[in-house]
Protein backbone atom coordinates (compact mmCIF):
# COMPACT_ATOMS: atom_id res chain seq x y z
CA UNK A 1 0.00 0.00 0.00
CA UNK A 2 1.86 3.35 -0.84
CA UNK A 3 0.66 5.86 2.05
CA UNK A 4 4.36 7.84 1.78
CA UNK A 5 2.13 10.69 1.69
CA UNK A 6 0.75 10.83 4.96
CA UNK A 7 1.80 10.36 8.22
CA UNK A 8 4.03 7.63 8.01
CA UNK A 9 3.89 4.31 9.88
CA UNK A 10 -0.04 6.06 10.49
CA UNK A 11 -1.07 1.92 10.74
CA UNK A 12 -4.58 3.21 12.20
CA UNK A 13 -5.23 5.31 9.37
CA UNK A 14 -3.89 2.80 6.98
CA UNK A 15 -6.24 0.06 8.75
CA UNK A 16 -9.17 2.81 8.22
CA UNK A 17 -8.36 2.77 4.57
CA UNK A 18 -7.66 -0.67 3.39
CA UNK A 19 -7.49 -1.22 0.08
CA UNK A 20 -10.39 -3.45 -0.18
CA UNK A 21 -12.49 -0.81 1.55
CA UNK A 22 -11.81 1.76 -1.03
CA UNK A 23 -12.35 -0.70 -3.82
CA UNK A 24 -15.57 -1.00 -2.94
CA UNK A 25 -15.94 2.76 -2.28
CA UNK A 26 -14.83 3.58 -5.75
CA UNK A 27 -16.87 0.88 -7.58
CA UNK A 28 -20.35 0.15 -5.29
CA UNK A 29 -22.03 -2.81 -5.39
CA UNK A 30 -25.56 -3.16 -5.55
CA UNK A 31 -26.06 0.33 -8.02
CA UNK A 32 -28.90 -1.34 -9.64
CA UNK A 33 -32.95 -1.48 -10.36
CA UNK A 34 -34.65 -4.64 -9.18
CA UNK A 35 -37.15 -6.10 -11.51
CA UNK A 36 -39.60 -6.47 -8.46
CA UNK A 37 -38.86 -5.21 -4.49
CA UNK A 38 -40.34 -6.57 -1.96
CA UNK A 39 -39.33 -4.58 0.71
CA UNK A 40 -37.57 -1.06 1.09
CA UNK A 41 -35.83 0.49 3.99
CA UNK A 42 -33.74 3.66 4.34
CA UNK A 43 -31.18 4.11 6.75
CA UNK A 44 -29.69 7.70 7.20
CA UNK A 45 -27.16 9.15 9.69
CA UNK A 46 -28.56 12.06 11.07
CA UNK A 47 -24.79 13.53 12.34
CA UNK A 48 -23.42 13.00 9.06
CA UNK A 49 -26.00 13.26 6.62
CA UNK A 50 -25.12 9.66 4.95
CA UNK A 51 -28.35 8.35 3.01
CA UNK A 52 -28.74 5.00 2.37
CA UNK A 53 -31.56 2.66 0.17
CA UNK A 54 -31.93 -1.23 0.74
CA UNK A 55 -34.16 -2.61 -1.54
CA UNK A 56 -34.66 -6.49 -1.68
CA UNK A 57 -36.43 -9.06 -3.55
CA UNK A 58 -37.55 -12.67 -1.74
CA UNK A 59 -37.83 -15.65 -3.19
CA UNK A 60 -39.92 -17.91 -0.08
CA UNK A 61 -37.06 -16.92 3.08
CA UNK A 62 -34.30 -16.09 0.62
CA UNK A 63 -32.79 -13.01 -0.48
CA UNK A 64 -32.91 -13.58 -4.19
CA UNK A 65 -31.59 -9.99 -4.92
CA UNK A 66 -30.91 -7.21 -3.84
CA UNK A 67 -29.93 -3.20 -4.37
CA UNK A 68 -28.31 -0.54 -2.31
CA UNK A 69 -27.38 2.82 -3.07
CA UNK A 70 -25.75 4.69 -0.39
CA UNK A 71 -24.36 8.61 -0.75
CA UNK A 72 -22.14 9.14 2.11
CA UNK A 73 -18.33 8.66 3.24
CA UNK A 74 -15.86 6.12 2.04
CA UNK A 75 -16.65 3.81 5.05
CA UNK A 76 -20.57 3.69 4.59
CA UNK A 77 -20.25 3.30 0.85
CA UNK A 78 -18.31 0.46 1.27
CA UNK A 79 -19.96 -1.21 3.87
CA UNK A 80 -22.92 -1.20 2.08
CA UNK A 81 -21.38 -2.60 -1.05
CA UNK A 82 -19.86 -5.29 0.81
CA UNK A 83 -23.65 -5.60 2.04
CA UNK A 84 -24.60 -5.72 -1.30
CA UNK A 85 -22.27 -8.27 -2.64
CA UNK A 86 -22.45 -10.78 0.38
CA UNK A 87 -26.41 -11.16 1.71
CA UNK A 88 -27.72 -12.50 -1.89
CA UNK A 89 -28.98 -16.03 -2.02
CA UNK A 90 -29.02 -16.20 1.62
CA UNK A 91 -32.01 -16.60 4.01
CA UNK A 92 -33.23 -14.10 6.08
CA UNK A 93 -31.69 -15.91 9.39
CA UNK A 94 -28.21 -16.09 7.75
CA UNK A 95 -28.44 -12.51 6.85
CA UNK A 96 -29.29 -11.35 10.03
CA UNK A 97 -26.63 -13.72 12.12
CA UNK A 98 -24.09 -11.90 9.77
CA UNK A 99 -25.64 -8.28 10.77
CA UNK A 100 -25.73 -9.59 14.53
CA UNK A 101 -21.98 -10.50 14.14
CA UNK A 102 -20.84 -7.85 12.65
CA UNK A 103 -22.19 -5.04 14.88
CA UNK A 104 -20.38 -7.04 17.64
CA UNK A 105 -17.65 -6.86 15.95
CA UNK A 106 -17.63 -3.16 15.19
CA UNK A 107 -18.64 -2.78 19.29
CA UNK A 108 -15.69 -4.65 19.93
CA UNK A 109 -16.14 -8.34 20.41
CA UNK A 110 -14.13 -10.77 19.00
CA UNK A 111 -15.20 -12.49 15.76
CA UNK A 112 -16.94 -15.90 16.92
CA UNK A 113 -14.23 -18.59 15.48
CA UNK A 114 -15.24 -20.07 11.92
CA UNK A 115 -17.34 -17.39 10.63
CA UNK A 116 -16.33 -16.04 7.46
CA UNK A 117 -16.78 -12.28 8.05
CA UNK A 118 -15.63 -11.89 3.86
CA UNK A 119 -14.41 -8.45 2.98
CA UNK A 120 -15.88 -6.88 6.16
CA UNK A 121 -12.78 -8.19 7.97
CA UNK A 122 -11.60 -5.31 5.69
CA UNK A 123 -13.79 -2.92 7.86
CA UNK A 124 -12.08 -4.12 11.30
CA UNK A 125 -9.96 -1.05 11.40
CA UNK A 126 -12.95 1.09 11.96
CA UNK A 127 -13.21 0.01 15.72
CA UNK A 128 -10.10 2.25 16.23
CA UNK A 129 -11.98 5.49 15.17
CA UNK A 130 -15.25 4.89 17.62
CA UNK A 131 -16.97 8.12 15.58
CA UNK A 132 -16.93 5.74 12.33
CA UNK A 133 -18.68 3.08 13.56
CA UNK A 134 -22.00 4.17 12.61
CA UNK A 135 -20.91 4.75 9.27
CA UNK A 136 -20.15 0.77 8.78
CA UNK A 137 -23.20 -0.23 10.77
CA UNK A 138 -25.35 2.18 8.57
CA UNK A 139 -26.27 -0.54 5.91
CA UNK A 140 -26.49 -3.30 8.57
CA UNK A 141 -28.54 -1.53 10.85
CA UNK A 142 -31.29 -0.56 8.10
CA UNK A 143 -30.91 -4.48 7.00
CA UNK A 144 -31.75 -5.85 10.68
CA UNK A 145 -34.22 -3.33 11.08
CA UNK A 146 -35.84 -4.33 7.83
CA UNK A 147 -35.65 -7.67 8.31
CA UNK A 148 -37.04 -7.69 11.79
CA UNK A 149 -39.92 -6.41 10.46
CA UNK A 150 -39.64 -3.03 12.07
CA UNK A 151 -42.17 -0.18 10.81
CA UNK A 152 -41.55 2.94 12.64
CA UNK A 153 -43.34 6.14 11.85
CA UNK A 154 -41.14 6.81 9.12
CA UNK A 155 -39.72 3.90 7.88
CA UNK A 156 -36.14 4.93 8.18
CA UNK A 157 -33.19 3.10 10.23
CA UNK A 158 -31.29 5.93 12.14
CA UNK A 159 -27.63 4.93 13.38
CA UNK A 160 -26.25 7.57 16.00
CA UNK A 161 -23.88 6.78 18.56
CA UNK B 1 6.54 24.22 11.67
CA UNK B 2 8.96 24.33 8.13
CA UNK B 3 10.48 27.32 6.13
CA UNK B 4 7.38 28.04 4.30
CA UNK B 5 4.83 28.26 6.82
CA UNK B 6 6.99 30.52 9.14
CA UNK B 7 7.22 32.99 6.59
CA UNK B 8 3.92 33.07 5.53
CA UNK B 9 3.17 33.49 9.21
CA UNK B 10 5.97 36.35 9.13
CA UNK B 11 4.28 37.75 6.15
CA UNK B 12 0.85 37.75 7.40
CA UNK B 13 2.15 39.74 11.22
CA UNK B 14 3.37 42.45 8.68
CA UNK B 15 0.03 43.52 7.54
CA UNK B 16 -2.02 46.37 7.90
CA UNK B 17 -3.33 45.80 11.17
CA UNK B 18 -1.36 44.95 14.48
CA UNK B 19 -2.18 41.74 15.86
CA UNK B 20 1.34 40.06 17.27
CA UNK B 21 0.53 36.63 16.13
CA UNK B 22 3.23 34.45 18.84
CA UNK B 23 1.88 36.43 21.68
CA UNK B 24 -1.18 35.92 21.04
CA UNK B 25 -0.45 32.15 20.75
CA UNK B 26 1.50 32.25 23.63
CA UNK B 27 -1.99 32.97 25.54
CA UNK B 28 -3.71 29.76 24.47
CA UNK B 29 -2.28 26.86 26.31
CA UNK B 30 -4.06 24.69 24.26
CA UNK B 31 -2.34 25.82 20.93
CA UNK B 32 1.21 24.02 20.36
CA UNK B 33 -0.06 20.70 21.92
CA UNK B 34 0.16 17.66 20.12
CA UNK B 35 -2.40 15.60 18.22
CA UNK B 36 -1.74 12.27 16.74
CA UNK B 37 1.87 13.38 16.73
CA UNK B 38 1.65 16.48 14.65
CA UNK B 39 1.31 19.93 16.53
CA UNK B 40 -2.82 21.01 16.76
CA UNK B 41 -4.14 23.29 14.16
CA UNK B 42 -7.25 24.16 15.08
CA UNK B 43 -9.61 25.29 12.61
CA UNK B 44 -12.99 24.57 14.62
CA UNK B 45 -13.55 28.01 16.53
CA UNK B 46 -16.88 28.66 14.60
CA UNK B 47 -17.69 25.53 16.95
CA UNK B 48 -15.86 26.66 20.18
CA UNK B 49 -13.21 29.00 20.11
CA UNK B 50 -10.06 27.71 22.60
CA UNK B 51 -9.50 29.90 25.78
CA UNK B 52 -6.65 32.30 26.92
CA UNK B 53 -4.81 32.43 30.17
CA UNK B 54 -6.43 35.28 31.41
CA UNK B 55 -9.69 33.15 31.07
CA UNK B 56 -8.93 30.18 32.75
CA UNK B 57 -7.36 32.79 35.60
CA UNK B 58 -10.02 34.36 35.66
CA UNK B 59 -12.08 30.82 36.51
CA UNK B 60 -9.90 29.57 38.37
CA UNK B 61 -9.16 32.54 40.82
CA UNK B 62 -12.47 32.61 41.59
CA UNK B 63 -13.00 29.60 42.68
CA UNK B 64 -9.88 30.48 45.09
CA UNK B 65 -10.71 33.57 46.12
CA UNK B 66 -13.85 35.05 45.70
CA UNK B 67 -16.38 32.28 45.42
CA UNK B 68 -19.78 32.88 47.16
CA UNK B 69 -23.48 33.50 45.61
CA UNK B 70 -24.15 36.43 44.34
CA UNK B 71 -26.94 39.12 45.38
CA UNK B 72 -27.56 37.26 48.77
CA UNK B 73 -24.58 37.32 51.44
CA UNK B 74 -24.35 40.07 53.61
CA UNK B 75 -20.69 38.85 53.72
CA UNK B 76 -17.39 40.65 52.16
CA UNK B 77 -17.28 37.28 50.21
CA UNK B 78 -20.64 37.32 48.56
CA UNK B 79 -20.39 41.16 47.70
CA UNK B 80 -16.99 40.80 46.08
CA UNK B 81 -18.26 37.72 43.92
CA UNK B 82 -21.62 40.19 42.90
CA UNK B 83 -19.03 42.71 42.12
CA UNK B 84 -17.18 40.33 39.35
CA UNK B 85 -20.41 39.01 38.29
CA UNK B 86 -22.01 42.75 37.61
CA UNK B 87 -18.83 43.81 36.65
CA UNK B 88 -18.65 41.30 33.67
CA UNK B 89 -22.21 42.64 32.92
CA UNK B 90 -20.99 46.73 32.61
CA UNK B 91 -17.44 44.99 30.25
CA UNK B 92 -20.17 42.93 28.14
CA UNK B 93 -22.51 46.25 27.59
CA UNK B 94 -19.47 48.04 26.54
CA UNK B 95 -18.38 45.61 24.24
CA UNK B 96 -21.66 45.96 22.30
CA UNK B 97 -22.30 49.71 22.90
CA UNK B 98 -25.70 48.94 25.10
CA UNK B 99 -27.21 51.94 26.23
CA UNK B 100 -27.51 50.44 30.04
CA UNK B 101 -26.13 47.86 31.46
CA UNK B 102 -29.49 46.24 32.77
CA UNK B 103 -30.13 45.32 29.43
CA UNK B 104 -27.60 42.39 29.24
CA UNK B 105 -29.07 39.54 30.43
CA UNK B 106 -26.98 36.52 31.02
CA UNK B 107 -28.14 32.84 30.08
CA UNK B 108 -26.75 29.42 29.11
CA UNK B 109 -25.95 30.59 25.43
CA UNK B 110 -27.17 32.13 22.51
CA UNK B 111 -29.52 29.60 21.99
CA UNK B 112 -31.04 29.91 24.94
CA UNK B 113 -31.55 33.58 24.27
CA UNK B 114 -33.53 33.55 20.99
CA UNK B 115 -35.73 31.35 22.70
CA UNK B 116 -36.24 33.57 25.90
CA UNK B 117 -37.93 35.82 23.11
CA UNK B 118 -39.77 33.35 21.40
CA UNK B 119 -41.26 32.50 24.15
CA UNK B 120 -41.82 35.65 26.36
CA UNK B 121 -41.96 37.99 23.62
CA UNK B 122 -43.67 36.07 21.37
CA UNK B 123 -47.02 34.76 22.98
CA UNK B 124 -47.73 38.27 23.94
CA UNK B 125 -47.09 39.63 20.65
CA UNK B 126 -47.98 37.33 18.21
CA UNK B 127 -51.63 36.11 16.45
CA UNK B 128 -52.37 33.50 14.05
CA UNK B 129 -51.18 34.49 10.62
CA UNK B 130 -48.75 36.74 12.11
CA UNK B 131 -45.32 36.64 10.47
CA UNK B 132 -41.58 35.95 11.16
CA UNK B 133 -39.20 36.61 8.32
CA UNK B 134 -36.42 34.23 9.10
CA UNK B 135 -33.30 33.94 6.43
CA UNK B 136 -32.16 30.52 4.47
CA UNK B 137 -28.90 30.59 6.23
CA UNK B 138 -30.20 30.35 9.90
CA UNK B 139 -28.45 27.51 12.34
CA UNK B 140 -31.03 25.77 13.76
CA UNK B 141 -31.24 27.63 16.97
CA UNK B 142 -32.28 30.65 15.14
CA UNK B 143 -34.99 28.16 13.37
CA UNK B 144 -36.50 25.93 15.57
CA UNK B 145 -37.52 28.23 18.71
CA UNK B 146 -39.56 30.14 15.91
CA UNK B 147 -40.95 27.04 15.08
CA UNK B 148 -42.09 25.86 18.62
CA UNK B 149 -43.78 30.08 18.53
CA UNK B 150 -45.37 29.31 15.45
CA UNK B 151 -47.04 26.21 16.37
CA UNK B 152 -47.76 27.68 19.90
CA UNK B 153 -49.34 30.86 18.41
CA UNK B 154 -50.21 30.06 14.55
CA UNK B 155 -47.89 32.45 13.46
CA UNK B 156 -46.68 31.59 9.85
CA UNK B 157 -42.64 31.74 9.11
CA UNK B 158 -41.48 32.96 6.12
CA UNK B 159 -37.91 33.36 4.25
CA UNK B 160 -35.53 35.65 2.92
CA UNK B 161 -33.68 33.40 -0.07
CA UNK B 162 -30.05 33.49 -0.45
CA UNK B 163 -28.32 33.91 -3.80
CA UNK B 164 -25.75 31.00 -4.76
CA UNK B 165 -23.20 33.03 -3.89
CA UNK B 166 -24.42 32.97 -0.54
CA UNK B 167 -25.68 36.24 0.02
CA UNK B 168 -28.93 37.16 0.85
CA UNK B 169 -31.71 38.44 -1.78
CA UNK B 170 -32.16 41.29 -0.36
CA UNK B 171 -34.35 42.07 -3.33
CA UNK B 172 -37.15 39.90 -2.69
CA UNK B 173 -37.48 41.47 0.67
CA UNK B 174 -40.87 43.57 -0.19
CA UNK B 175 -41.97 40.12 -1.69
CA UNK B 176 -41.11 38.00 1.80
CA UNK B 177 -41.58 40.97 4.42
CA UNK B 178 -45.19 41.36 4.45
CA UNK B 179 -47.82 43.67 6.72
CA UNK B 180 -47.98 40.89 8.85
CA UNK B 181 -44.81 40.36 9.61
CA UNK B 182 -43.88 41.23 13.23
CA UNK B 183 -40.12 40.03 13.72
CA UNK B 184 -37.41 39.27 11.45
CA UNK B 185 -34.81 37.22 13.16
CA UNK B 186 -31.81 36.64 11.22
CA UNK B 187 -27.77 35.85 11.62
CA UNK B 188 -25.45 38.85 11.98
CA UNK B 189 -23.03 35.89 10.36
CA UNK B 190 -24.00 32.84 8.42
CA UNK B 191 -21.66 29.58 10.52
CA UNK B 192 -21.27 27.84 7.18
CA UNK B 193 -21.39 30.78 4.18
CA UNK B 194 -19.59 32.84 6.36
CA UNK B 195 -21.57 35.69 4.88
CA UNK B 196 -22.13 38.72 6.35
CA UNK B 197 -25.57 40.66 6.32
CA UNK B 198 -26.15 44.06 6.13
CA UNK B 199 -27.87 44.31 9.81
CA UNK B 200 -28.20 48.27 9.25
CA UNK B 201 -30.46 47.54 6.15
CA UNK B 202 -32.70 44.98 7.73
CA UNK B 203 -33.31 47.20 10.69
CA UNK B 204 -34.19 49.86 8.60
CA UNK B 205 -36.62 48.76 6.90
CA UNK B 206 -38.70 46.37 9.52
CA UNK B 207 -38.42 49.62 11.61
CA UNK B 208 -40.17 51.44 9.42
CA UNK B 209 -42.75 49.28 8.82
CA UNK B 210 -43.19 48.52 12.27
CA UNK B 211 -41.30 44.97 12.50
CA UNK B 212 -38.61 43.98 15.27
CA UNK B 213 -35.56 42.75 14.67
CA UNK B 214 -33.21 39.85 16.51
CA UNK B 215 -30.22 39.28 15.36
CA UNK B 216 -28.14 35.74 16.26
CA UNK B 217 -24.44 37.24 16.25
CA UNK B 218 -23.28 33.68 17.79
CA UNK B 219 -20.80 33.87 14.95
CA UNK B 220 -20.89 38.02 14.30
CA UNK B 221 -19.66 39.30 17.84
CA UNK B 222 -16.43 37.03 18.51
CA UNK B 223 -15.35 38.31 15.34
CA UNK B 224 -15.82 41.97 14.54
CA UNK B 225 -17.12 45.16 16.18
CA UNK B 226 -20.88 45.81 17.12
CA UNK B 227 -22.66 48.61 18.41
CA UNK B 228 -25.72 47.68 19.20
CA UNK B 229 -27.31 51.45 19.53
CA UNK B 230 -25.83 51.81 16.22
CA UNK B 231 -27.66 49.22 14.65
CA UNK B 232 -30.80 50.07 17.00
CA UNK B 233 -31.33 45.91 16.72
CA UNK B 234 -34.60 44.70 19.30
CA UNK B 235 -32.41 41.56 20.62
CA UNK B 236 -28.97 40.64 19.94
CA UNK B 237 -27.72 36.90 21.17
CA UNK B 238 -24.42 36.27 21.96
CA UNK B 239 -22.74 32.81 23.27
CA UNK B 240 -19.26 33.49 24.93
CA UNK B 241 -17.68 30.36 24.31
CA UNK B 242 -16.99 31.29 20.46
CA UNK B 243 -15.63 34.54 21.76
CA UNK B 244 -12.78 32.79 24.07
CA UNK B 245 -14.97 32.67 26.71
CA UNK B 246 -16.52 29.18 28.72
CA UNK B 247 -19.17 27.34 27.79
CA UNK B 248 -22.74 27.98 29.65
CA UNK B 249 -22.50 31.34 29.19
CA UNK B 250 -24.91 33.65 26.94
CA UNK B 251 -26.17 36.75 26.43
CA UNK B 252 -29.89 38.03 25.52
CA UNK B 253 -28.86 41.69 24.66
CA UNK B 254 -32.92 43.40 24.04
CA UNK B 255 -33.82 47.46 24.25
CA UNK B 256 -34.91 48.39 27.98
CA UNK B 257 -38.85 48.87 26.68
CA UNK B 258 -39.30 45.57 25.05
CA UNK B 259 -37.75 43.73 28.14
CA UNK B 260 -39.74 45.69 30.44
CA UNK B 261 -42.75 44.43 28.78
CA UNK B 262 -41.74 40.80 28.99
CA UNK B 263 -43.20 38.28 30.90
CA UNK B 264 -40.35 35.89 32.80
CA UNK B 265 -40.19 32.38 31.07
CA UNK B 266 -38.34 31.34 34.08
CA UNK B 267 -39.23 31.39 38.10
CA UNK B 268 -37.23 30.83 40.55
CA UNK B 269 -34.62 32.61 43.34
CA UNK B 270 -33.20 35.95 42.04
CA UNK B 271 -35.78 36.72 39.69
CA UNK B 272 -38.81 37.88 41.95
CA UNK B 273 -39.06 40.75 44.44
CA UNK B 274 -41.56 39.54 47.03
CA UNK B 275 -43.30 36.07 47.05
CA UNK B 276 -45.96 35.47 49.15
CA UNK B 277 -48.02 31.96 49.25
CA UNK B 278 -50.95 33.91 47.02
CA UNK B 279 -47.94 34.76 44.09
CA UNK B 280 -45.01 37.07 43.73
CA UNK B 281 -44.02 40.51 41.66
CA UNK B 282 -40.52 40.06 39.89
CA UNK B 283 -37.46 41.76 39.78
CA UNK B 284 -35.93 44.39 37.83
CA UNK B 285 -34.17 44.14 34.97
CA UNK B 286 -31.99 42.42 33.95
CA UNK B 287 -32.43 39.72 37.20
CA UNK B 288 -36.13 39.28 36.18
CA UNK B 289 -34.45 37.07 33.40
CA UNK B 290 -31.92 35.49 35.63
CA UNK B 291 -33.99 32.58 37.97
CA UNK B 292 -31.86 30.37 40.06
CA UNK B 293 -28.06 30.52 40.76
CA UNK B 294 -26.38 31.75 37.63
CA UNK B 295 -22.85 30.72 36.11
CA UNK B 296 -21.01 32.98 38.26
CA UNK B 297 -17.37 31.91 37.42
CA UNK B 298 -18.61 31.16 33.62
CA UNK B 299 -20.04 34.77 33.53
CA UNK B 300 -16.40 36.31 35.34
CA UNK B 301 -14.64 34.18 32.39
CA UNK B 302 -16.53 35.47 29.96
CA UNK B 303 -16.02 38.69 31.46
CA UNK B 304 -12.28 38.24 31.07
CA UNK B 305 -12.57 37.17 27.51
CA UNK B 306 -14.35 40.26 26.98
CA UNK B 307 -11.35 42.47 28.45
CA UNK B 308 -8.91 40.28 25.98
CA UNK B 309 -10.50 40.87 22.65
CA UNK B 310 -10.94 44.26 23.56
CA UNK B 311 -7.31 44.08 23.92
CA UNK B 312 -6.48 42.81 21.03
CA UNK B 313 -9.37 45.63 19.27
CA UNK B 314 -11.65 44.01 17.50
CA UNK B 315 -10.89 46.24 14.22
CA UNK B 316 -7.46 43.79 14.53
CA UNK B 317 -9.16 40.93 14.55
CA UNK B 318 -11.11 41.52 11.98
CA UNK B 319 -8.47 42.06 9.64
CA UNK B 320 -6.63 39.34 10.98
CA UNK B 321 -9.90 37.34 9.93
CA UNK B 322 -9.95 39.01 6.44
CA UNK B 323 -6.42 38.27 5.89
CA UNK B 324 -6.55 34.78 6.62
CA UNK B 325 -9.83 33.82 5.12
CA UNK B 326 -8.70 35.55 1.41
CA UNK B 327 -5.61 33.62 1.53
CA UNK B 328 -7.49 30.25 2.59
CA UNK B 329 -9.92 31.18 -0.60
CA UNK B 330 -7.38 31.86 -2.86
CA UNK B 331 -5.40 28.61 -1.83
CA UNK B 332 -8.69 26.91 -1.96
CA UNK B 333 -9.23 28.01 -5.34
CA UNK B 334 -6.56 26.69 -7.06
CA UNK B 335 -7.39 23.30 -6.01
CA UNK B 336 -9.50 21.66 -8.59
CA UNK B 337 -12.62 19.88 -8.38
CA UNK B 338 -13.32 22.43 -5.02
CA UNK B 339 -15.98 23.69 -3.91
CA UNK B 340 -16.71 26.69 -1.86
CA UNK B 341 -19.60 28.06 -0.51
CA UNK B 342 -20.32 31.57 0.57
CA UNK B 343 -18.97 34.60 -1.31
CA UNK B 344 -15.39 34.86 -2.56
CA UNK B 345 -15.04 38.05 -1.14
CA UNK B 346 -13.40 38.27 2.17
CA UNK B 347 -14.29 41.80 2.94
CA UNK B 348 -18.19 40.12 3.08
CA UNK B 349 -17.43 37.23 4.69
CA UNK B 350 -16.18 36.01 8.30
CA UNK B 351 -13.17 33.49 8.35
CA UNK B 352 -15.55 30.57 8.45
CA UNK B 353 -15.46 28.85 5.02
CA UNK B 354 -17.57 25.51 4.50
CA UNK B 355 -16.18 23.48 1.28
CA UNK B 356 -16.28 20.31 -0.26
CA UNK B 357 -13.41 18.55 -2.02
CA UNK B 358 -15.57 16.35 -4.65
CA UNK B 359 -13.29 13.35 -4.11
CA UNK B 360 -13.46 13.33 -0.69
CA UNK B 361 -16.38 13.27 1.48
CA UNK B 362 -15.94 15.37 4.31
CA UNK B 363 -16.17 12.70 6.99
CA UNK B 364 -12.96 10.91 5.38
CA UNK B 365 -11.12 14.25 5.12
CA UNK B 366 -11.82 15.19 8.56
CA UNK B 367 -10.79 11.90 9.50
CA UNK B 368 -7.51 12.22 7.44
CA UNK B 369 -6.89 15.61 8.53
CA UNK B 370 -7.11 15.19 12.35
CA UNK B 371 -4.52 12.27 11.80
CA UNK B 372 -2.11 15.21 10.55
CA UNK B 373 -3.60 17.63 14.15
CA UNK B 374 -5.48 19.55 11.78
CA UNK B 375 -9.07 19.51 13.50
CA UNK B 376 -11.99 20.66 10.96
CA UNK B 377 -15.95 20.29 11.25
CA UNK B 378 -17.72 17.72 8.94
CA UNK B 379 -21.20 18.31 8.76
CA UNK B 380 -24.52 20.07 8.24
CA UNK B 381 -23.29 22.24 10.89
CA UNK B 382 -26.73 22.36 12.73
CA UNK B 383 -28.33 24.36 9.42
CA UNK B 384 -29.88 21.59 7.57
CA UNK B 385 -32.30 23.52 6.03
CA UNK B 386 -29.04 25.28 4.23
CA UNK B 387 -27.35 22.54 3.12
CA UNK B 388 -30.53 21.25 1.81
CA UNK B 389 -30.77 24.36 -0.52
CA UNK B 390 -27.14 24.20 -0.77
CA UNK B 391 -27.82 20.52 -2.26
CA UNK B 392 -25.56 18.92 -0.25
CA UNK B 393 -25.53 16.81 3.06
CA UNK B 394 -22.50 17.64 4.35
CA UNK B 395 -19.99 19.95 4.23
CA UNK B 396 -16.30 20.33 5.42
CA UNK B 397 -15.68 23.54 7.16
CA UNK B 398 -12.74 25.16 8.61
CA UNK B 399 -13.09 28.30 10.61
CA UNK B 400 -10.46 30.81 12.09
CA UNK B 401 -9.62 33.05 15.23
CA UNK B 402 -7.29 35.06 16.62
CA UNK B 403 -4.39 32.57 17.37
CA UNK B 404 -4.63 31.11 13.57
CA UNK B 405 -2.05 32.54 10.76
CA UNK B 406 -1.28 31.72 7.45
CA UNK B 407 1.29 28.98 8.43
CA UNK B 408 -2.35 27.23 9.46
CA UNK B 409 -3.99 27.73 6.43
CA UNK B 410 -1.04 26.33 4.73
CA UNK B 411 -1.27 22.90 6.66
CA UNK B 412 -4.91 22.64 5.74
CA UNK B 413 -4.08 22.95 2.17
CA UNK B 414 -1.20 20.30 2.59
CA UNK B 415 -2.85 17.67 3.92
CA UNK B 416 -5.81 18.03 1.99
CA UNK B 417 -3.95 17.42 -1.16
CA UNK B 418 -2.11 14.62 0.77
CA UNK B 419 -5.79 13.41 1.72
CA UNK B 420 -6.66 13.47 -1.51
CA UNK B 421 -3.09 11.45 -2.32
CA UNK B 422 -3.92 8.65 0.12
CA UNK B 423 -7.45 8.46 -0.61
CA UNK B 424 -7.05 8.25 -4.34
CA UNK B 425 -3.97 5.66 -4.84
CA UNK B 426 -3.77 2.97 -6.93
Amino acid sequence: MSTDHINKNDVELDALYRDTVLDHFRSPRGRKTLDRVDLTRLGHNPVCGDHLSLSLKFDGDRIADLAVETKGCAISVASGSMLAEMIGGMTKDEALKLAETFRAVMHGQPAPKDFDLGDLDSLEGVKNFPVRVKCALLAWMTLLDALSGKTDEQGVTVTED
Amino acid sequence: MNPVATTAAQKSASRDYTLDLARVRADFPIIGRQVHGSTLVYLDSAATSQKPQAVIDAIVNFYRHTNANVHRGVYALSAQATDLYEGARTKVAHFINAERTDEIIFGRNATEAINLVAQSWGPANLKAGDEILLSEMEHHSNLVPWFLLAKRTGAVIRYLPIHADGTLAMESWEERFTVRTRLVAITHTSNVLGTINPIADIVGRAHRAGALVLVDAAQGAPHCAIDVQALDVDFLAMSAHKMLGPTGVGVLYGKQEHLDKMEPVLGGGDMIRSVKFTGATWNELPWKFEAGTPNIAGVIGYGAAVDYLVSLGMDNIRRHEVDLAGYALERMQQIDSFEIYGPLDPEKRAGVIAFNDTQIHPHDLATILDRKGVAIRAGHHCAQPLLERLGQTATARASFYVYNGRDDVDTLIEAIIEARKFMGRA
